[in-house]
């Protein structure tokens, strides 16, 4: 946009998607985020890998009645946010593996023009790297 | 050095917007610059212009604006965040046939670009919350 720096902005997601509004909430900053041209990652960490859980049903006719974003995810690399990463610690102490979360993919314009995965499965030493080399960090 | 504020929880409930404040007042009385102090999920109730707390205790939303108009502080209040927690200005009020507006002075409502521009712009981004 009007702005030719470059930053990190790392938004780290640490709560469960429907018992607070943090996790939509902070979906909706990296969506308009996107559109900054940003050096942008995710990173999922203690609750907040239950995000990423595939097969969520929380709409209106399931009886919960809260609008469903899990699938707005999947948008992601549409977005070129394609730098997913998840907390292996906090998937196993959920009983979680990285089958039980949505395929998040993005299309390698760069490359191949191949899709692949935009998620890694880090562990805390990975993670902390992570934040330390970050502009910004922004934690809900 | 040119400090972004990031206010995350609303007032009274939670500590964030008092050590936002103490923090952001500390800051400009030190010769700092803010960018900006951006109000989001429920720290936009900070800007509402109907609270009414005991008069012995501190009063969260008039602090911030005697602080905006003394050093011409920007505060941004997430429209997004607002419109869903019924925090409306004039204008927002008008255009979705509302008949109150609460927003108080100092504050004005804008998108979350206004956040992202304050992480380009500042040389910290501090984020008060949770």
């Amino acid at each position: 946009m009007e702005d030719e720096v470059i930053k990190k902005f790392l938004y780290v997601n640490r709560k469960a998607p429907y018992g607070t509004i943090y996790a939509l909430e902070s979906l909706e900053v990296v969506l308009i985020g996107a559109a900054f041209d940003q050096d942008v990652s995710l990173a999922f960490i203690d609750d907040g890998v239950y995000q990423l859980k595939k097969d969520q049903k929380t709409s209106v006719d399931s009886g919960i009645g809260m609008k469903d974003f899990s699938k707005t995810y999947l948008a992601l690399g549409d977005y070129d946010v394609n730098k997913i990463y998840v907390d292996k610690a906090s998937l196993d102490e959920r009983g979680l593996t990285a089958d039980d979360l949505m395929e998040l993919v993005y299309e390698d314009e760069d490359d191949d023009y191949k899709e692949k995965s935009s998620i890694s499965i880090v562990n805390q030493d990975e993670l902390a790297l992570l934040m330390e080399q970050q502009d910004v960090v922004l934690s809900f | 050095m040119k400090f972004g504020i990031l206010v995350n929880e609303g007032p009274y409930q939670h500590q964030a917007s008092d050590s936002a404040y103490q923090f952001t007042k500390a800051a400009l009385e030190k010769g700092h610059e803010i960018f900006r102090v951006f109000f989001y999920h429920d720290g936009v109730y900070n800007a509402s212009r109907l609270l009414v707390p005991p008069q012995d205790d501190r009063h969260i939303a008039n602090r911030w604006s005697a602080l905006s108009k003394e050093y011409k502080l920007d505060l941004v209040v997430c429209i997004a965040a607002a419109q869903r927690r019924g925090m409306l200005d004039e204008n927002e009020a008008k255009r979705q046939g509302k008949d109150a507006h609460n927003i108080a002075e100092g504050f004005h409502i804008s998108g979350l670009g206004q956040l992202i521009e304050a992480g380009i712009q500042s040389e910290r981004l501090v984020v008060f919350g949770d």
